[in-house]
C-alpha cells in the first residue's frame, strides 16, 4: 500500500506542467462545464456583483444627475450621523429585542414538536398532524398579516371576543407597541413551527434503533429515552440550528415587521430593515440609506462568524 | 418506519402506567396544537360564505351561519383583483422556468469534484448570501438596466436562490455519480449532452422540488413588488391584497349603495380574497408537503 502511493507520489512532480499549460489543458477538458455555468454566472455578476460595486454611495454624496461615480466621496459622514442620530439606539434595540424573543420563544418549539411528534406510534395520526402543521407555512406574510388584523380586532376579533368573555377589556394588540414583539413572535410560530420542526424530525429518524432497544431491555422509560437518547442524538442539529439563528438577529425579515407597522406601534416595530427601505426609498436619502444597509451586512457576517467560531470551540459543531 | 423500530413499540396495553401516561398527554398536546393551527384558517373558510353581521357579533364560530356569497362576488366584479391575479400567474410560470433552468445548468457543473473551476465559482456564488449590494444600489442599478416598473424585474432579479442552488448540487452530487459520465465520455458522450440526456432526466426528483419551492416563492412575493413596480396594472396578487387586506382600499370596489353596505362588503371580500389567493397552493398543497419536506432532507445532507 505504502510502496504504491509512493510511486504515484513520484510519478507526480515529472509531469506537472507550468501554470498556463494546465489551465489550458482544464479548459479542454472542461470548457463545455464552463459554457453550462456561464448564463448563470453572468446573473450573478448582473444581479449581484454590480449592485455591490454601488456600496460605495454609502462614502459618497450621491447626486443621480453624476451617477455612482460621478459623486463627491464624504468619507464616513453617513456613518456618523446614523450613530449619532437619535433613531440608532432604539432601531438597535427593537431589532435586537425582536430577535432574542423570537429565539427564546420560537427555536425550543420545533425542537419539542419533532420529539414530540417522534414518540406517537399511530402513523397515520403522525401523519395528520404533520400535514396540519406544515400547512401555514405556505400561506404569505400579506396573508398571515391580513389574518393577524381579523383575529386581533378590538371590534370584533376572536380573541377579543374571548378576553371579553372572560370579563376583560379589548385589547388593540396591532396599535400598541407594548404587544407588538409578542405577536410577531407568536404568529411567526403559528405559521413556522411546524415547517421548522422538519429537520430536527429528520435527524430523530436518524438514530439507531439499538439504542432505543437497549434502553428498553434495561427499564428506561420514555421520559428517560427522550432524555438519554433523543436528546443527545439530535443536538449537533439543533446547534447547527441555532448557530443559524443567532447569525441572523440583525437580519429580521423585512416582510413581516413593515406590513404589521403602524403608526401606533412603530414605537416597537421600527426594526433597522424597515428604516433601511423608508429613508431609501420613500425619504430617497440614498446614500444614508445605503449606509445603514452596509453598517448592518457588516454586523451580520460579524456575528456570524463569531458565532460559528464560538461553536466549533465548544461542540465540534460548524458552518464551515 | 423500518421493521426494527416497529418491533420496539410495544403495544399500549403492556406499557408502564409511566409510559401510558405520557402516551395519553403527549396525544393531547399535539391534539390541541393541530387544532389550534387549523382553526384559524377554518375560521377565514367559513366566514367567508357567513353574513358579516353574524361574524361581526361573534355568532361565527364553528360552521357558517346565514349563508352568503357577496363577497365572492365583489371579488369575481373586481377587475385590480383579476388582472393582479394574471400578472401573478406570468410571474410564477415564466419566473420558475427561469429559475429552474438557471438553477440546474449551475447545478451541475458545481457538483462535479474535478471541475478545474469548482471551488473558486462556489465561493463566487455563495459569497453573495453573505453580502449583498443591498437595497439602495440593487434599486439604481434595475433603474439604470430600465428594468424599473416592468415585468422582467420580477422574474430575472430572482432568478437563482442560493438556497435551492445548494439543495440541487447536493442532489446531484449524491445521487448522480462521477463514474457515470466517465463510462458516458468513453462512449463519445460530452457534458452538453449528457447533462440533457442523462442528468436531467435523473434529476426529476429535484426539478419537481425546485419547481414548488420557487413556485411558491414567486406566487407569494411581495417585496419586489412594492419595490420595483410603480404601475398598479403590474402589480402581483400580493400587493393588491396588502392594498384590500391592511389599507382598507376595499370600500373603493364595485358600486354598493350605502356606507354599511360598503363596510360589510368590505369584511367579506376581505375573508374571500384570502381565499381566492391562497386556493392555488391550497390545491397543491398534499402534493407539495411530501416534496417540500424532501427538500428540506436533501438540503440538510452535505455533498
Amino acid at each position: 500500500m505504502r510502496g504504491k502511493t509512493d510511486t504515484i507520489n513520484a510519478v507526480g512532480p515529472v509531469f506537472r506542467k507550468p501554470g498556463i499549460y494546465r489551465v489550458r489543458q482544464a479548459l479542454r477538458r472542461d470548457w463545455q462545464l464552463l459554457l453550462l455555468c456561464s448564463v448563470p454566472v453572468l446573473y450573478f455578476i448582473m444581479f449581484h456583483y454590480i449592485p455591490m460595486y454601488g456600496v460605495q454611495i454609502a462614502f459618497k454624496d450621491f447626486k443621480a444627475v453624476d451617477g455612482i461615480l460621478g459623486s463627491q466621496w464624504c468619507g464616513f459622514k453617513h456613518f456618523q450621523r446614523f450613530f449619532s442620530s437619535s433613531q440608532f439606539w432604539p432601531l438597535i434595540k427593537n431589532t435586537l429585542g425582536l430577535s432574542f424573543l423570537q429565539i427564546l420563544l420560537g427555536f425550543p418549539i420545533p425542537v419539542l414538536l419533532a420529539i414530540m411528534l417522534n414518540q406517537t406510534r399511530n402513523q397515520k395520526f403522525r401523519k395528520f398532524v404533520q400535514s396540519i402543521v406544515y400547512c401555514p407555512h405556505f400561506i404569505s406574510i400579506v396573508v398571515l398579516t391580513g389574518m393577524l388584523y381579523i383575529f386581533l380586532s378590538p371590534r370584533n376579533g376572536i380573541i377579543n371576543q374571548v378576553i371579553q368573555m372572560l370579563g376583560g377589556d379589548p385589547v388593540f394588540f396591532l396599535g400598541d407597541a407594548k404587544y407588538f414583539k409578542l405577536t410577531f413572535v407568536i404568529s411567526g410560530i403559528w405559521q413556522n413551527a411546524g415547517w421548522s420542526a422538519i429537520i430536527y424530525i429528520a435527524a430523530l429518524a436518524g438514530i439507531s434503533p439499538d439504542l432505543y432497544e437497549a434502553a428498553q431491555v434495561d427499564g428506561a422509560n420514555k421520559w428517560q429515552r427522550i432524555w438519554h437518547i433523543d436528546i443527545p442524538g439530535i443536538l449537533p442539529t439543533v446547534v447547527m440550528m441555532l448557530i443559524l439563528e443567532v447569525g441572523k438577529v440583525m437580519n429580521l425579515g423585512f416582510q413581516k415587521a413593515y406590513l404589521m407597522q403602524n403608526a401606533q406601534n412603530l414605537g416597537a416595530s421600527e426594526i433597522i430593515s424597515t428604516y433601511i427601505y423608508k429613508v431609501g426609498m420613500i425619504d430617497a436619502q440614498y446614500s444614508y440609506s445605503a449606509a445603514i444597509n452596509l453598517f448592518n451586512n457588516l454586523v451580520n457576517i460579524l456575528l456570524l462568524v463569531t458565532v460559528n467560531r464560538i461553536a466549533k470551540k465548544t461542540t465540534n459543531n460548524s458552518l464551515w | 418506519m423500518t421493521q426494527e423500530k416497529k418491533r420496539l413499540h410495544r403495544s399500549f396495553k403492556t406499557q408502564a402506567p409511566a409510559d401510558r401516561l405520557f402516551d395519553i398527554i403527549n396525544y393531547l398536546i399535539l391534539v390541541l396544537v393541530a387544532v389550534c393551527v387549523l382553526y384559524p384558517l377554518y375560521f377565514i373558510v367559513i366566514a367567508s360564505i357567513s353574513d358579516p353581521v353574524a361574524i361581526n357579533n361573534g355568532q361565527v364560530s364553528f360552521w357558517p351561519v346565514g349563508f352568503n356569497t357577496t363577497g365572492y362576488e365583489k371579488i369575481f366584479e373586481n377587475t385590480k383583483i383579476w388582472r393582479s391575479y394574471s400578472n401573478t400567474i406570468f410571474y410564477t410560470v415564466v419566473g420558475t422556468t427561469i429559475n429552474v433552468v438557471m438553477t440546474m445548468m449551475l447545478a451541475y457543473p458545481l457538483s462535479r469534484k474535478n471541475f478545474f473551476a469548482k471551488k473558486l465559482l462556489t465561493l463566487f456564488v455563495m459569497f453573495t448570501m453573505y453580502f449583498q449590494g443591498g437595497l439602495i444600489p440593487t434599486y439604481l442599478w434595475m433603474n439604470d438596466l430600465h428594468l424599473y416598473n416592468t415585468p422582467w424585474v420580477m422574474v430575472l432579479l430572482p432568478a437563482i436562490n442560493v438556497f435551492n442552488l445548494i439543495i440541487a448540487i447536493n442532489y446531484i452530487s449524491n445521487n448522480i455519480p462521477e463514474e457515470l459520465y466517465e463510462a458516458a465520455s468513453i462512449d463519445g458522450c460530452n457534458h452538453i449532452r449528457y447533462f440533457f440526456s442523462i442528468v436531467l432526466p435523473l434529476s426529476k426528483t429535484i426539478v419537481v422540488v425546485l419547481i414548488l419551492y420557487y413556485g411558491v416563492a414567486h406566487w407569494n412575493e411581495f417585496m419586489n413588488g412594492l419595490i420595483y413596480l410603480r404601475d398598479e396594472g403590474l402589480y402581483p396578487l400580493q400587493l393588491t391584497l396588502r392594498n384590500i387586506l391592511l389599507q382598507n382600499q376595499a370600500s373603493g370596489l364595485g358600486d354598493v349603495d350605502s356606507i354599511i353596505e360598503q363596510q360589510k362588503a368590505a369584511e367579506l371580500i376581505k375573508y374571500g380574497v384570502i381565499i381566492v389567493s391562497t386556493l392555488p397552493v391550497l390545491v397543491i398543497y398534499p402534493f407539495l408537503q411530501k416534496h417540500f419536506a424532501k427538500g428540506v432532507m436533501v438540503g440538510s445532507v452535505k455533498g
